[in-house]
């Protein structure tokens, strides 16, 4: 019978240099620190990250409180491991100024509600969808993170963007309790990108915070069907400050 | 300057209703929270995750799952609702947020607005402010009138734009304007100035409400 729950390593032994990866976090709030970890120690390289952000560097204030290590896709990031973000803000992580700046991070930046939607259509198996946010920017005139050329639709007189699927090789997501089907949900305000990005990729590694047995909690409470996860990596811990 | 900017978040309370839900910007725009009288009930809404922001967090009561869209730790009321990033949008978009207050870098007489870059200054990005002026019922400006003399109310914006005629009204020290079809009218005037004041730290020209007001401080 299938079992997926594995270490963080075996989880992350298929990223390859290269590779499209998703992140879950909103300033590193719901970000999976073990699978994080585990990718820094395979030290794979040229990654393109889609997250809300960068994550948080070390020593950064997260609000009132200090982050004392790199948080969530801050850690890739301490690490030279990201050519290319594509993000709906990039200027918390100083690290991200710095690299593009040396030359060897580019980005692409996409609305926050655009970039869940983007994600949701390659999860959920749209062609893409019509959002009237961003028409007459920027976003209208620049080309998307593929390069290509934006699409204006115009329905019943209103401009709408025709905003494509947003696909990755992983997701890397962080619930708050899964069961060991892989069944989740995410409390408070660590949901973020975290429910969205399930399915979104070929391969969706869950790192929850705690991992129940299936059955021992009422089903209505999960969020994700565990039928979009294919690996259960124990070890998150409740972020200290 | 403090006082100022106090004086543009108590106007700006006195635009919500009872039962509103609405979204503060970072800044000057989360002082408009401080100012909202005690009798009505405004939701406010963090657009990382969740309807319901209460006061910012201390050691006693932080909860390390609650950040608001600035990365602060705070607390939620208990009618909280919490909502990933597409139902948080999705509510925005679909025109259910009644009013967003944020500041802006230039606002154009036709209501175009620019807040979110300056090219060849540091990456930062738009986060929710494209979406946000863009879904929301109601855009509320709040900002101080020009950048240290400079007009910030212009007749064309020289940014990148944020949104296209999203902009419905403009608080500043100097008084409350709203954006109609024909131009940017004054309806109220803060006492300490003349319409030659207003209209000289003015960019574009401005047109004055036959029923203009002073603008109330408290």
């Amino acid at each position: 019978m299938i079992n997926k729950i594995m270490t963080a390593d075996e989880a992350v032994a298929g990223v390859k240099d290269g590779m499209t990866i998703m992140v879950g976090g909103f300033l590193a709030t719901g970000s999976p620190e073990v699978l994080m970890d585990a990718l820094v120690r395979k030290g794979v390289k040229h990654l393109t990250v889609i997250a809300n952000d960068g994550g948080l560097d070390a020593g950064q204030p997260a609000g009132e409180f200090a982050a004392k290590t790199a948080r969530g896709v801050g850690k890739l990031l301490e690490h030279h491991m990201v050519d290319h973000i594509i993000a709906s803000h990039l200027g918390v992580n100083p690290k991200l100024n710095e690299q593009f700046a040396e030359g060897t991070l580019r980005y692409t930046l996409v609305p926050q509600g655009t970039l869940a939607e983007k994600i949701r259509a390659a999860a959920y198996g749209l062609g893409g969808v019509l959002t009237p946010t961003g028409v007459g920017t920027p976003m209208e005139t620049e080309l998307d993170e593929l390069g290509r050329k934006k699409k204006v639709v115009e329905i019943e007189g209103k401009k709408y963007l025709l905003e494509m699927p947003l696909r990755a090789d992983y997701s890397f997501i962080r619930p708050s309790v899964a069961d060991k089907f892989g069944n989740y949900y995410c409390a408070k305000a660590t949901k973020n990108f975290n429910y969205v990005m399930a399915g979104a990729a070929d391969k969706t590694i869950i790192a929850p915070e705690k991992i129940v047995e299936i059955g021992e909690i009422d089903p209505d409470i999960f969020a994700v069907a565990g039928v979009l996860v294919d690996a259960i990596v124990e070890g998150e811990k409740p972020w200290q400050i | 300057m403090a006082d100022l900017k106090a004086r543009i978040a108590k106007r700006c309370a006195k635009e919500f209703k009872d039962g509103d839900f609405a979204n503060l910007g970072i800044g000057l725009p989360t002082m408009v929270a401080d100012y909202i009288p005690e009798d009505i009930m405004v939701t406010l809404h963090s657009e990382n995750g969740f309807a319901g922001i209460d006061a910012v967090a201390d050691a006693s009561n932080v909860d390390v799952d609650i950040i608001n869209s600035g990365g602060v730790y705070v607390t939620a009321l208990p009618r909280v609702k919490y909502f990933d990033t597409a139902e948080s949008f999705g509510l925005v978009r679909g025109g259910h947020v009644a009013a967003t207050v944020l500041g802006a870098m230039e606002v154009a007489e036709n209501g175009d607005l620019a807040n979110w870059i300056v090219p060849g200054k540091k990456v930062a990005g738009m986060g929710g402010a494209m979406d946000l002026v863009t879904g929301a019922r109601k855009v509320i400006i709040t900002m101080m009138h020009t950048q240290k003399g400079a007009h910030k109310i212009l007749k064309k914006c020289t940014l990148p734009l944020t949104a296209e005629k999203c902009v419905d009204l403009i608080i500043t020290e100097m008084g409350v304007m709203e954006v109609r079809e024909d131009g940017i009218w004054v309806t109220e005037l803060h006492p300490d100035y003349t319409k030659e004041d207003i209209q000289a730290a003015t960019g574009c020209e401005l047109h004055f409400d036959p029923n203009m007001k002073a603008m109330e401080e408290e």
